[in-house]
């Protein structure tokens, strides 16, 4: 270690961030996080740094490349790990539930039924053979992991022994020049973004929490403008005005009104519990008791809010389709349009800026909306993202991850709150910044439809 | 003033005189294209016409005259049954299009008001191009054939006098352009469908004196291919633009004449007080 600390002029502080499950599996020390300490000059390491290279440039050098080697493979591990045995665990689910199916039929006569049989059993051994070559690379991968250690002076003057495989991410900030730590601080915000979490939340990024949100608010606008769409232009063009629209105004009004959660509540009980479990009974009877619908997940948090924020479209599609110019309806009903002929082609467009306003909105409500998610699908930490390779690609019955949630998760849910305090206030900066781009999307696609169909009076 | 029954019995010793002395064409020796009968509107519980009878001659200009609020676009409005749109309205009496009651159940309105078209006070082009304003009737008819709709599009716009001042700028929005172009835009989207009957309500009551004079001059040249009616408050249009005019007072026809007997020598009081200016 003395031997080692002449080539280094300076004692040159460097924290590595360690990661807990990769330290687990490498066998590494317990305990993860940042570590802060100098150079131990033991392990892998310290022959490079005792085999004659006499400055600290190079040793770092040769660090990084360790590391960079092995976050390669660990790359590689994960992408078997997750993407192809992930896939391949899929089809052994699916054919799982086909045996179960034909279990569930007893009308299939026999022949057929065998000839499915042995399908299935093909088409087992084969993926069972993909299975093994997959365990035999993934089992070669994890020694090559595995290779390289390095020792460190932590702070405390302890010296630890550290497999290079558990570093996620090592350097020196007092040896960073502005350019440097500008750039670092970039990558930094970019793994922010696009990465998963780690570490109970506390560490890693936030992308699955990012996509939750946005594809649940895109599936909820797909629901909910139609619907409001459909039941503005019924109420104001089509419905005799009286009592009863007046009553259907009144309810829409107070739907408006009432918390969030007790939407959450409705959810669960109808959406979930009902629908849901009617939809399993029906459909996929051969996974029960295992629900698929039956369950909280992404369809039924979007069709939630998709329910909270109903009125909210359809006052201000009513409200557009009132301010539509008298004499535009009849100009067009005198050129032998129907009615249905005259929402579709001139007063549904010019209207269209009016509802593009009760979806921003709708938008804006429902993004910022926790408590109701937390009943019907919304979970701390989802596998997989709602979307991905195995078909049919879009998987509606899957929990997912949301922002709102993940703030209160991080902020206090967390082991740690004090370290994940900056976590937190970036998180709900993103929220907000989210949010604000949905808005400004749908306000510039309203302008822009605002500027097409602009009429002379309006 | 006289009661409806002595206007009803005034007007049928008139059209009866019309047809002995006067050497001009009298409404007799015409095609009939509508024949109004016995017509009484209700809006709800308010009685707008009162006893209608009247013929609309085809390929003529027939103008309807009187003060605000005496029923003139109402009866307008029965032609192509844009009335219907109002809910408290009712009908009694007839309408008659070539022979057949417009306000039959089996009659099918689109059908109608393509073949009644109609053009409106205020220009009201839809927020598209010119050339969809054009199109719009044949599209809604099924027609999308590009080549189908390029040479209705030019002839309608040639027929409404406006080609030449659009051809460059077919596609632009319609709102771009000046009131009185609009207006022969909104009347070359209405012979685009190759309607029968032409109703206008008083289409250049918005517009400028050249604007308008421009209109006037299409009317003259459309009388060629369409039974026209036109609404107006303007006496001096009505006199330039028609051949026969009808003089409407609260509800009633006054009297309909050839348009040169009826300013030159109207047989009704209240004719000839309305267009020496005496009142309305």
């Amino acid at each position: 270690m003395r031997l080692y600390r002449e080539h280094w002029p300076q004692r040159v502080w460097l924290i590595i961030n360690i990661h807990q499950t990769l330290a687990a599996a490498a066998g590494g020390g317990g305990g993860w996080g940042n570590v802060c300490g100098c150079w131990g000059g033991g392990g892998e390491m310290g022959q490079v740094g005792a085999s004659g290279s006499d400055d600290a440039g190079s040793v770092w050098t040769a660090f990084e490349e360790r590391i960079a080697r092995a976050s390669e493979i660990h790359e590689k591990i994960t992408k078997i790990e997750k993407k192809e045995i992930g896939s391949i665990n899929y089809q052994f689910e699916k054919l799982r539930l086909k045996e179960r199916g034909l279990a569930l039929d007893p009308e299939l006569d026999l022949s057929r039924r065998q000839a499915i049989e042995t399908d299935i059993a093909l088409s087992r051994a084969e993926l069972d053979i993909q299975y093994k070559a997959l365990q035999g690379q993934l089992a070669d991968l994890y020694t090559q992991w595995n290779r390289d250690s390095f020792t460190i002076e932590t702070s405390s003057g302890e010296i630890r022994e550290q497999r290079m495989a558990t570093v996620v991410k090592a350097y020196r900030p007092n040896a960073m020049h502005l350019g440097q730590k500008i750039v670092f601080y970039v990558q930094k915000f970019g793994e922010f973004l696009t990465e998963e979490p780690r570490e109970a939340n506390t560490e890693g990024g936030i992308f699955p929490a990012i996509f939750g949100t946005v594809i649940m608010v895109l599936i909820m606008s797909v629901l909910v403008t139609p619907f409001g769409v459909v039941a503005a232009v019924y109420l104001r063009e089509y419905a005799k005005q009286g009592l009863m629209t007046r009553i259907v105004r009144i309810a829409v009004n107070n739907l408006a009104g009432v918390p969030s959660i007790v939407y959450g509540v409705f959810g669960l009980g109808f959406f979930i519990y009902f629908l849901g479990a009617e939809m399993d009974k029906a459909l996929f009877a051969e996974a029960l008791p295992a629900p698929t619908f039956g369950t909280p997940g992404l369809l039924w948090a979007s069709v939630t809010l998709a329910l909270l924020t109903l009125p909210v479209v359809i006052v201000a599609t009513e409200e557009g389709l009132a301010r539509i110019p008298r004499n535009l309806r009849e100009g067009s009903l005198a050129l032998g349009a129907t009615k249905a002929e005259t929402l579709w082609r001139v007063v549904l467009p010019m209207a269209s800026p009016a509802m593009m306003t009760g979806l921003i909105l709708a938008v804006a409500r429902a993004a910022g909306e926790v408590a109701p998610l937390m009943l019907v699908g919304v979970v701390k930490l989802a596998p997989s993202l709602p979307v991905d390779g195995n078909f049919p690609y879009f998987h509606l019955d899957q929990k997912f991850m949301h922002l709102g949630f993940h703030i209160y998760d991080v902020g206090f849910q967390s082991p740690n709150v004090e370290a994940a305090r900056p976590l937190v206030y970036a998180t709900a900066l993103l929220l907000v910044v989210i949010i604000a781009l949905l808005n400004l999307s749908a306000v510039a696609l309203r302008n822009h439809l605002r500027e097409k169909y602009k009429s002379l009076e309006m | 003033m006289t009661t409806d029954k002595a206007a009803v019995k005034s007007h049928a010793i008139n059209m009866e005189s019309l047809g002995r002395n006067r050497s001009e064409q009298s409404i007799h020796d015409e095609d009939i294209t509508l024949s109004v009968d016995n017509l009484d509107l209700y809006y709800g519980e308010k009685q707008a016409l009162f006893d209608v009878n009247m013929v609309i001659p085809r390929k003529k200009v027939t103008a309807f005259i009187g003060p605000s609020g005496c029923g003139k676009s109402t009866l307008l409005r029965c032609f192509n049954r844009m009335n219907d749109l109002v809910d408290t309205c009712r009908v009694d009496g007839g309408i008659s299009l070539d022979g057949s009651n417009i306000y039959d159940k089996r009659v099918d309105v689109a059908t109608l008001r393509r073949r009644v078209g109609m053009v409106f006070q205020k220009p009201n082009p839809f927020p598209k191009s010119i050339y969809e304003n054009v199109a719009y009737g044949l599209r809604i008819q099924g027609i999308n054939k590009k080549r189908v709709l390029d040479e209705v599009v030019e002839r309608s716009l040639r027929g409404a006098a406006l080609w030449d001042e659009v051809k460059d700028r077919l596609h632009d929005n319609a709102l771009g352009m000046s009131g009185g172009q609009q207006q022969r835009l909104v009347i070359a989207r209405t012979i685009a469908v190759e309607p029968e009957v032409l109703l206008l309500d008083e289409p250049a009551s918005a517009l400028d004196p050249i604007s308008t004079l421009k209109i006037e001059e299409l009317i003259y040249e459309l009388k060629d291919k369409y039974t026209i009616v036109i609404v107006t408050h303007n006496m001096q249009q009505a006199a330039r633009v028609s051949d026969y005019t009808a003089f409407m007072y609260i509800g009633k026809l006054i009297e309909f004449d050839n348009t040169d007997v009826l300013f030159t020598n109207p047989t009704n009081k209240q004719t000839e007080d309305y267009i020496t200016g005496r009142y309305g």
